[in-house]
């Protein structure tokens, strides 16, 4: 059995992967069954390794061929990695079932198939830079991922979505080419690509003065191209269209997996290539911190002038993004806790926004203006609630997910010298009063009774069953966070 | 405040008070009104609903006028200094970050290890045992071709793929569509109209030419793809020329009388990406699986040199070139006419 289990990992990525080819030849029903069985697969078997590693205890590598790491390619399986796989899983499985009415709407019939193949393209993707042990791959999967998110976007081709793509793919391909020169500095400074390796080699040329300004550029321009394709605040003119006009599941997917996922391989570049130490002493996760905190306020401020919901619901990722860039940049341990935490806070409450802001738009004649929301509450209860839920997970009321992720970046800020201090806890009340303030103002307006006694919208079985499960998702996230977090801080350890 | 005082009526609290005045007799009394004013006739509700069209029409008339004011605003303003000065600003900026950036990376990159040097860190093990033991351990002469399907063939696995949905995203963009009834649509229709003026007007030197060189074309991406493992080459190359190869005869010949052959269609597209991909990714999982646990593949070495040599690298070779070669065939139609 140990046999199998240790193969997990290797099972995920290759089903997705080898799913894709077939999805292209089969008829549409059978397309859309495939797609959501194999990510209900991966979350099985995600579970299942979750067991395991926890049991285990530890971390382990898995070369993926017949020769081992520096020459051919590995994965690594520690119990954070586990965790991120099932988390961004589940958060698919639901993003998919809660917009499948509206994909049929939104994509035309015979693209269906191209719609699902780039869902288990961007699992897959998704899947192997959580996994990868290697750099390079995890290059080629960012460039999957930027594609897929690409075909996301388009998917519903109306005129709006067009030049979101455009924008898209000018911001993000600039975002993969720093990415790919700050790889080949790093290959010519320390002639590995497998991670263990290069943070071998970095400790070395950290302290070698010829070559510590070139590393120095190297990081930055690392973490340059991951924050322009994850959003973080100066480069994120190309979010509010991409994610606004979208399919709603195509949004879901977009602020809760593929902005996640390279803000998880930014993680990995910190702890396991570069190495903690090396960054505080070039300084990079200050001005990530810095940026981070303008974007919490910048963002929130850009919401309330919105009066389409969309559009707020957008410019609302931009602010959780800032607060996931402020506990990286904090550069402690507390911090990155919360900022992994606030990853699975944002992904399940943000997804469940944006499906069930379609869903209150399906019941306003398509209109995603304030005025014609009004209401709307109580023409799709469901939504309605879905809606009210997310908003309160994101302002940070008690029992709900946003509430103990803000409480942890609290503490974690309570660890940093006192100015910082002063800073975080005024930004974190700053931005906590404008998230209510646009938040709430939405749900008051969802609720504005003229329109109480309007017929009820039915709501379809699998858009329901996808609200009730990220409403659970969300209340778990608030009440039982202990163990995540416990989980969290285990993972984060065997990383180093 | 008018609004307010508009519900109050059937607010709770002015039914508590109502039910503390006279008790639930009232309450009762106030309900059935209610519902004696609801079933009344839909006259009114009619009218109202015209009224609440006409109402909405007028917002949509006011919010046009007001984007069209805002548009003279913006042209008008683009004329004056300010914008003017802010517009030279924006293009002073980023001319100025452009050659910051580009300062930085060349003072980087001259400070980055000498190229070519032999103690460099890229000269290390990694490459040594490529090098030394390539051949040995993967049966192909060609060195690179072992390396990026062999060693490291979970990233080509990836970049074959990142080919695949790069093909999804164009189809996804340009393909057009037929409507319910499975008749084109008139965008269909019309670029199909436009494409005429895109095809060749019988022009024999032209294909006779290419009649002459496709052949060739398509043998020398065969011999290319075939001889991944033996000499410079493999799938990405070979599959390129392969691909050229078709765009050429297409361009020759027409589109409509290239259709009726057999390599051109849609469904030979997408038969030949299916096998392609399927078996790279099933065949590469068998020896990622037997690999990693140790066991062996049963998959012959051979002899280096030999055509039939080096494990899987053959057929891995073929499957790449078969979908680098009918994905550039297949963008080239997409992009030319929206369908084939």
């Amino acid at each position: 059995m140990e046999f199998f289990w240790q193969n997990l990992p290797f099972f995920c990525i290759l089903l997705c992967i080898a799913s894709a080819s077939f999805t292209l030849i089969m008829s549409r029903r059978a397309a859309q069954a495939t797609c959501l069985t194999v990510i209900s697969a991966v979350i099985a078997m995600s579970v299942l390794l979750i067991a395991r590693v926890s049991a285990f205890g530890g971390s382990y590598t898995f070369s993926m061929g017949h020769f081992p790491a520096p020459w051919g390619n590995e994965i690594r399986v520690g119990l954070l990695e586990a965790v991120m796989a099932l988390g961004l899983s589940l958060i698919m499985l639901f993003s998919l079932l809660g917009g499948l009415d509206r994909i049929g709407e939104h994509v035309f019939a015979d693209k269906h198939n191209l719609y699902f193949i780039t869902f288990e393209l961007l699992l897959a993707a998704l899947l192997a830079q959580v996994y990868t042990n290697d750099l390079f791959t995890a290059y080629v999967f960012v460039e999957i991922m930027t594609l897929t998110a690409c075909v996301l976007i388009v998917a519903r081709s109306k005129g709006r979505t067009l030049v979101a793509a455009t924008r898209y793919m000018i911001m993000n391909l600039m975002g993969s080419g720093l990415f790919l020169l700050g790889l080949c500095f790093l290959y010519d400074l320390t002639g590995h690509l497998l991670m263990g390796n290069i943070h071998e080699k970095v400790a070395q040329v950290a302290s070698d003065a010829a070559y510590g300004r070139v590393l120095t550029v190297t990081v930055a321009l690392m973490s340059l191209g991951l924050a322009i394709k994850s959003a973080l605040f100066p480069f994120h003119t190309w979010l509010p269209d991409a994610y606004g006009y979208s399919t709603p599941t195509s949004s879901a997917a977009l602020s809760s997996l593929v902005s996640k996922g390279y803000i998880f391989l930014l993680i990995k570049l910190f702890y396991r290539v570069i190495g903690m130490d090396v960054i505080n002493q070039i300084r990079i996760n200050d001005v990530l911190f810095v940026f981070g905190l303008v974007g919490t306020i910048m963002g929130s401020l850009s919401a309330i002038r919105e009066k389409d919901i969309r559009r707020m619901v957008s410019f609302s990722s931009v602010a959780q993004i800032g607060y996931i860039y402020m506990g990286i940049g904090m550069g402690s341990e507390a911090g990155m806790v919360a900022a992994v935490f606030h990853i699975f806070v944002h992904g399940a409450a943000k997804s469940m926004l944006f499906l069930s802001t379609s869903g209150l738009v399906q019941v306003s004649g398509e209109s995603k203006h304030f005025r014609d929301l009004r209401g709307s509450g109580f023409r799709n209860p469901l939504a309605g609630v879905a809606f009210t839920v997310g908003s309160f997970s994101m302002v940070g009321i008690p029992f709900l997910g946003g509430f103990i992720s803000k409480v942890y970046f609290a503490k974690a800020a309570m660890m940093l010298n006192p100015t910082r201090t002063v800073i975080v806890l005024l930004v974190l009340a700053a931005s906590t009063l404008l998230n209510t303030v646009y938040f709430l103002k939405t749900v008051i307006t969802l609720y504005r009774n003229d329109s109480a006694d309007a017929p009820k919208h039915r709501a379809a079985p699998v858009f329901a069953l996808s609200m009730l499960c990220m409403v659970a998702a969300n209340l778990a996230l608030g009440v039982f966070s202990q163990p995540i977090i416990e989980a969290i801080r285990a993972g984060l350890r065997m990383f180093a | 405040m008018a609004k307010l005082r508009d519900n109050y009526e059937t607010s709770l609290w002015a039914r508590f008070l109502r039910w503390m005045k006279s008790g639930s007799k009232g309450l009762e009394r106030s309900m059935i009104r209610a519902l004696e004013e609801e079933a009344e006739p839909s006259q009114h509700s009619e009218a109202e609903q015209l009224a609440l069209e006409k109402a909405r029409e007028e917002r949509e008339m006011q919010d046009h006028e007001r984007e069209r004011a805002i548009q003279e605003r913006l042209h008008l303003w683009s004329k004056t200094r300010g914008a003017r000065l802010m517009t030279f600003a924006y293009r002073l900026a980023a001319v100025v970050i452009c050659l910051a950036v580009i300062f930085v990376l060349l003072s980087s990159v001259s400070m980055l290890p000498e190229f070519g040097r032999s103690d460099n860190p890229a000269n290390n093990e990694v490459a040594a045992r490529y090098i030394e033991k390539g051949i040995e351990e993967t049966g192909a002469v060609n060195i690179v071709g072992g390396m990026i399907l062999n060693y490291r063939a979970f990233d080509t696995l990836g970049e074959s793929h990142v080919l695949f949905v790069a093909a999804c995203a164009v189809m996804m963009l340009l393909r057009l569509r037929l409507d319910k009834d499975g008749r084109p649509t008139r965008e269909k229709l019309d670029a199909e109209a436009d494409d005429r003026k895109y095809e060749p007007h019988n022009d024999v030197i032209l294909q006779k030419v290419s009649s002459l060189i496709v052949p060739c074309l398509l043998l020398f991406g065969i011999y290319v793809v075939f001889n991944g493992h033996l000499s410079a080459g493999g799938g990405f190359s070979g599959g390129a020329i392969m691909g050229a190869a078709l765009i050429l005869y297409v361009n020759a010949h027409g589109l409509t009388r290239a259709g009726r052959q057999p390599l051109f269609g849609f469904k030979v597209f997408k038969y030949i990406t299916f096998g392609a991909l399927a078996f790279y990714s099933l065949a590469k999982g068998y020896s990622f699986f037997m690999g990693a646990n140790h066991l062996d593949s049963h998959i012959p070495l051979g002899t280096p040199g030999n055509i039939l040599s080096a494990e899987l690298i053959l057929p891995l070779n073929i499957a790449v070139g078969a979908v680098v070669a009918w994905t550039m065939y297949s963008f080239y139609v997409l992009f030319r006419k929206g369908d084939f």
